[in-house]
C-alpha cells in the first residue's frame, strides 16, 4: 500500500487525524492521551504488527516519541509521533500490544525520562538504578563522563 | 628376563632377610606409599600433557611447545605455578568442609590404585574382592564433590555438585552391571583371577556380543562417572563456569584436577583389566609363533598401552562431542543404558551357563 | 524486583537464605560468565534446574554512542558505529553511510555498490563463522571454535589488505568506500571461496549431524511466528520462526535486487532452526560473493562529495540487514554539520527482549543454547 492510500485509509478510520508531510513514510501525529486506543486500532484493523523502532527526541521545548510501525503482511510503514510535555512526559505504554516495546520503552525512560503509564516494569535499563538525570536530553550535563567537542 | 615382579620379589626378600618381619612390612608400606604418590604425580603430569596435546591435535593447534622439549615440562611448570598460588577460602564458605573436600577426593582416587596390577605380579594389594572394592570406593568420591559444592557457598558450585551427585550415582549402576557381566564369566572378583582367565584371549573377543555391549556401556558409564565431556555437567564450563570447583584456587584446585585425571586412569585400567586382559599379551588361538612373539613385549608395556589407548578414546570423546543436558543425561542412563545393561547381564549369564564363550 | 543494590547485598549472605518461599533460587549469570559472550548480566530465577524467569540487566558496556554521535560530523560518526556490532562493523558502517546518502541524495558509483555488497557478505560470513564456533562451544563442543577461526582468519586477511583493519574496518564512507580494492582482493577471495566450499560441508559433518547436538537444539527455545513479530525479532532469529524479514529482499539496497539468492526461512522456531538458517545463509552469502567477484565494474570507488557534509532539515531512516538482523539508522537533522538526534535500532536489542519468553521452563543448559542461537553481541545491545 502506498503512502497516499494509507493516508486515505487512516483518515477514514480516524477522522481527526493529523499527518505530517515530507519524509519517506507517512507520519501520523497523535495526542499522548489517545495513543493507546489508536495503537490498538492500528494493530487490529491495519495489521501493523511489527514495531521496529521506538525512540524519543528532545526538542528542547518538548519531547517527541517516535514509533516506527510496519506490517509484515502488507509491507506498509507508518511513523507515529507524539508530542509530550518536557517537564512531565507521560504516555501510555504499548508493551501489551507489541511486546518489543517493553524494552524499547524502558530505554526511552532511561535516556529521556518518559514515563510510560501502566508499563509492567519501568526502570532504568542501561544506567544504574541510582543514576541522576536523563542522558539523551539536550540539557544533560555530566562533567565526568561527557567530553565536549 | 628382568621384570617388575622379580624386582619387587627381591626387595621383599632382602627386607625380610635384613630386618625382622614387622619392620620389613612397615618399610614396605613406606616404599609402596611413596611409589603410589610418585605414580600419582607422574600420572597427573603425563595425562594433563597428553590431554593438551590430543586436544591441540584435534583443534589444529600445536599445544604447549615452549617449556622443555616439545612442551614436555609445561605441566610441571603449571603445577609449580599452582603450588605457589594462594589457596583462597571464600568468606561465606564452610571452612572445614571446604578445605577437607579436595583431600577426600584425592585420597579416594589414591585408594583405588591399590588393586591395580601394573604388570605381571606387580600389584599393591591383590585382594579377593578387587573389582567390588574399586567400584565401592570410587563411588565415595561423590561425597567429596558434594562437600566441595556445598561448602563453597556458591550457587554455581552447588548446582554443579548436585548434578554430579545425580550423575555419578546413576551411572554407577550401569558401570556396575557391565562389570558384573564379566564377573559372571570369570567367577571371581579377584583381579589376578580375572586377568588369568584371559590368558587365551581377552574377554572382549571371547565373550561374544554381550561382552562388546558391556564394554561400550562401561566406557560410556565411566566417562560419566569421571565427569568427563560429553558428561561434564558437574563442571559444565559454558553453563556453570567451573561447577563444583569454581571457588577453589591454588593447590586445592590442583588436587581436584589431579584426582580427575587419576580417576580416568583408574577407570581405564579397570576397563583394560576386565575387557582387554590387563597386562596379558595379545594371544590369538593356537598361533603359537605369534603368541610367543607377543610374550616378549613386557607385561607393563601391554598394560600401559591398553590403558592409554582407552584414555585416548575418552579424550577423543571430550574434544568431539557437545555436552548433554542434565535431563538428557539421566534419560540416557535410566531409559537406555540401565535396561540394556540389565538385559545384557542376563544374556551374559546365559552365555556363561551354556558355555558359549570361548 | 531484583535491583543492582540487592545484588551487592546478596553476596556475603549464606546460600541457604537465597531460596525464597517457593524454593526458587536467584542466580546471577554474568556479567563475567563464559557463555554470555561479553558483559551481559542475566538474573535468572531457578526452581531446581528449571528456569522460571530471566531478567537481562544491560548497560555494562553502554557508551551512549547516540549521544556521542550528536557531536560528531556526518563523516565522523560512522566510525563510532563500528564499535557497536563489532562482528559486522562493515554492515553497520554501510547502514550509516546509506542514511547519509539518502539525506544528501548522493548517487553511489556502481563499483562502490558492488564493493560494498562484497564486503557486507564477507562480513556476514565471518560473523556467522564466529557464531558457529561459539554456538558449538556453548553446547560444550570446544573443537569447532578453532575450525571456525581458521576460515575466519582468511576473511580477516582479505579485509586487512583492503581496509587496513581486521575488526573495525571503517571502510564505508558517505558516497562510496574509502579506498579502492587491493589488487590481491579478487584472487584471494576466489581462493577463499574454493576453500570455504569444502569447509562448510566439514562444519555440517562435525556439528550439524551430531546426535547430542541435535538433541540439545531441537525443540529448545521455541519462538512462534506471532511472538517473533511481536518481540520485534529480526534476522536469522525471526526467519527461523518463518517470518520473512530479510531487508536485502524486502527493501533491496545497492545491487541486491540484481543478485540471485534466496531468503532462508525455517519453520521450526527452535534453536535448531536458527542454527540451520545461519548455516544455510552462509551458503547464500558465499554464492553472492561468487556472483559478484568476477563482475566488479570499473570506475570510481567514491562519489564526489563536499568536504563538509550538511544534511538538509528532516528525518532519514535507513534499514540494512546485518548478520544479526535489521539494523536501522534514524537521523534527525536540523541542517547543521552534526546530527540533531541519531537513533540506532540494533537487532540484538530486540532479539534479546524475547529471551525471557524463550527460556522460561527450560533448563540452564538450554538457556546457554538459546543465547548462543540468538547470536548476541553485547556492545550492539548496549550501544
Amino acid at each position: 500500500m502506498s503512502n497516499e492510500e494509507l493516508k486515505i485509509k487512516l483518515s477514514e478510520l480516524f477522522p481527526s487525524a493529523v499527518f505530517e508531510e515530507g519524509g519517506e513514510w507517512l507520519t501520523f501525529l497523535v495526542e499522548p492521551t489517545n495513543w493507546k486506543t489508536i495503537a490498538q486500532q492500528l494493530r487490529s484493523s491495519n495489521d501493523f504488527d511489527y514495531l521496529f523502532c521506538v525512540t524519543g527526541v528532545d526538542w528542547k521545548t518538548h519531547l517527541t516519541m517516535v514509533y516506527h510501525l510496519t506490517s509484515t503482511t502488507h509491507r506498509h510503514t507508518l511513523v507515529i509521533k507524539s508530542k509530550l510535555d518536557r517537564n512531565n512526559p507521560e504516555i501510555e505504554t504499548v508493551s501489551d500490544i507489541w511486546r518489543t516495546a517493553e524494552f524499547h520503552e524502558r530505554e526511552a525512560y532511561d535516556l529521556f525520562g518518559v514515563k510510560f503509564l501502566n508499563h509492567p516494569d519501568l526502570r532504568r535499563l542501561f544506567m544504574t538504578d541510582d543514576w541522576k538525570g536523563w542522558p539523551l536530553r539536550k540539557d544533560y550535563e555530566d562533567p565526568i563522563n561527557m567530553i565536549k567537542l | 628376563m628382568l621384570s617388575l615382579e622379580s624386582i619387587t620379589n627381591s626387595i621383599h626378600a632382602w627386607l625380610n632377610n635384613t630386618f625382622n618381619p614387622t619392620l620389613a612390612l612397615l618399610l614396605e608400606f613406606v616404599i609402596v606409599g611413596t611409589c603410589a604418590i610418585g605414580l600419582f604425580t607422574v600420572l597427573g603430569l603425563v595425562l594433563v600433557l597428553m590431554e593438551r596435546k590430543v586436544s591441540a591435535y584435534m583443534q589444529i593447534r600445536l599445544g604447549p611447545n615452549r617449556v622443555g622439549y616439545g612442551g614436555s615440562m609445561q605441566t610441571l611448570a603449571d603445577t609449580l605455578k599452582l603450588a605457589v598460588k594462594e589457596g583462597l577460602t571464600p568468606d561465606g564458605a564452610d571452612k572445614f568442609l571446604f578445605n577437607l573436600a579436595p583431600f577426600i577426593v584425592i585420597i579416594i582416587s589414591m585408594l583405588i590404585l591399590a588393586p591395580i596390577p601394573f604388570a605381571k605380579g606387580f600389584q599393591i594389594w591383590d585382594m579377593n574382592i578387587g573389582v567390588l572394592y574399586v567400584s565401592a570406593v570410587s563411588s565415595v568420591s561423590v561425597i567429596g564433590i558434594l562437600m566441595a559444592g556445598w561448602a563453597s557457598n556458591n550457587k554455581y558450585s552447588l548446582l554443579g555438585a548436585m548434578r554430579s551427585g545425580a550423575q555419578i550415582v546413576s551411572y554407577e549402576l550401569s558401570a556396575g552391571l557391565s562389570i558384573l557381566s564379566i564377573i559372571v564369566l570369570t567367577g571371581s572378583l579377584k583381579i589376578s583371577d580375572i586377568i588369568a582367565s584371559q590368558e587365551n584371549g581377552w574377554w572382549i573377543f571371547k565373550g561374544h556380543i554381550p561382552a562388546v555391549i558391556a564394554f561400550v556401556i562401561f566406557i560410556i558409564a565411566v566417562t560419566a562417572e569421571t565427569n568427563r565431556a560429553p558428561f561434564d555437567l558437574a563442571e559444565a564450563e559454558s553453563e556453570l563456569t567451573a561447577g563444583f570447583h569454581t571457588e577453589y584456587s591454588g593447590m586445592k584446585f590442583a588436587l581436584f584436577f589431579l584426582a580427575e585425571y587419576v580417576n580416568i586412569f583408574i577407570a581405564c585400567s579397570l576397563g583394560a583389566i576386565l575387557f582387554l586382559g590387563g597386562w596379558m599379551p595379545l594371544h590369538i588361538g593356537n598361533w603359537s609363533g605369534f603368541n610367543h612373539i607377543m610374550d616378549f613385549i613386557p607385561s607393563s608395556i601391554w598394560f600401559i598401552s591398553k590403558v592409554f589407548f582407552l584414555i585416548f578414546v575418552i579424550m577423543w570423546f571430550r574434544w568431539t562431542f557437545p555436552r548433554l543436558r542434565v535431563d538428557q543425561l539421566l534419560n540416557l542412563e535410566w531409559k537406555y543404558l540401565l535396561p540394556i545393561s540389565m538385559f545384557n547381564l542376563l544374556l551374559m549369564t546365559l552365555v556363561a551357563i551354556m558355555g558359549w564363550h570361548f | 524486583m531484583y535491583r543492582e543494590t540487592q545484588i551487592l547485598k546478596a553476596v556475603p549472605s549464606n546460600i541457604a537464605n537465597d531460596f525464597d518461599d517457593n524454593n526458587e533460587m536467584i542466580i546471577n549469570v554474568g556479567p563475567q560468565h563464559p557463555s554470555t559472550h561479553g558483559v551481559l548480566h542475566l538474573v535468572i530465577t531457578l526452581s531446581g534446574e528449571t528456569i522460571k524467569n530471566v531478567e537481562p540487566h544491560l548497560g555494562y558496556i553502554h557508551r551512549s554512542i547516540e549521544k556521542m554521535c550528536e557531536s560528531l560530523s556526518y563523516r565522523q560518526f560512522i566510525y563510532v558505529t563500528s564499535r557497536m556490532d563489532y562482528l559486522s562493523s562493515h554492515i553497520n558502517n554501510h547502514g550509516c553511510a546509506l542514511c547519509v546518502e539518502k539525506g544528501l541524495q548522493i548517487e553511489v558509483p556502481a563499483r562502490a555498490k558492488v564493493i560494498r555488497v562484497l564486503m557486507d557478505e564477507l562480513t556476514r560470513l565471518a560473523s556467522h563463522q564466529l557464531w558457529w564456533g561459539a554456538m558449538a562451544m556453548d553446547v560444550g563442543a570446544l573443537t569447532p571454535f578453532f575450525h571456525a577461526f581458521r576460515e575466519r582468519e582468511t576473511i580477516n586477511d582479505i579485509m586487512e589488505e583492503t581496509c587496513g583493519a581486521r575488526l573495525t574496518m571503517n571502510y564505508m564512507v558517505p558516497g562510496g568506500v574509502m579506498v579502492d580494492l587491493h589488487p590481491n582482493f579478487q584472487t584471494k577471495t576466489k581462493e577463499f571461496i574454493a576453500l570455504f566450499k569444502s569447509k562448510i560441508d566439514e562444519y555440517d559433518e562435525l556439528v550439524t549431524g551430531n546426535i547430542i547436538f541435535q538433541n540439545r537444539m531441537k525443540d529448545v527455545g521455541v519462538l512462534s511466528k506471532e511472538d517473533a513479530i511481536s518481540y520485534g525479532c529480526t534476522g536469522p532469529t525471526a526467519r527461523a520462526s518463518s517470518v520473512s524479514c530479510d531487508i536485502r529482499k524486502l527493501y533491496p539496497y545497492e545491487v541486491y535486487n540484481q543478485l540471485q539468492f534466496d531468503e532462508v526461512i525455517e519453520t521450526g522456531g527452535d534453536c535448531y532452526s536458527r542454527y540451520l538458517v545461519r548455516m544455510r545463509e552462509m551458503r547464500q552469502s558465499l554464492s553472492i560473493v561468487e556472483q559478484l567477484i568476477d563482475n566488479i565494474p570499473e570506475g570510481e570507488f567514491q562519489a564526489k562529495t563536499k568536504a563538509v557534509l550538511k544534511l538538509p532539515k528532516g528525518e532519514f531512516y535507513s534499514r540494512i540487514e546485518t548478520a544479526r538482523g535489521e539494523f536501522g539508522v534514524y537521523i534527525i537533522s536540523e541542517g547543521a554539520t552534526t546530527p540533531y538526534r541519531i537513533k540506532f535500532r540494533s537487532p540484538g536489542f530486540s532479539n534479546l527482549s524475547a529471551l525471557n519468553h524463550m527460556a522460561k521452563g527450560y533448563k540452564i543448559g538450554d538457556l546457554v543454547a538459546i543465547m548462543g542461537s540468538l547470536d548476541l553481541v553485547i556492545p550492539d545491545i548496549d550501544r
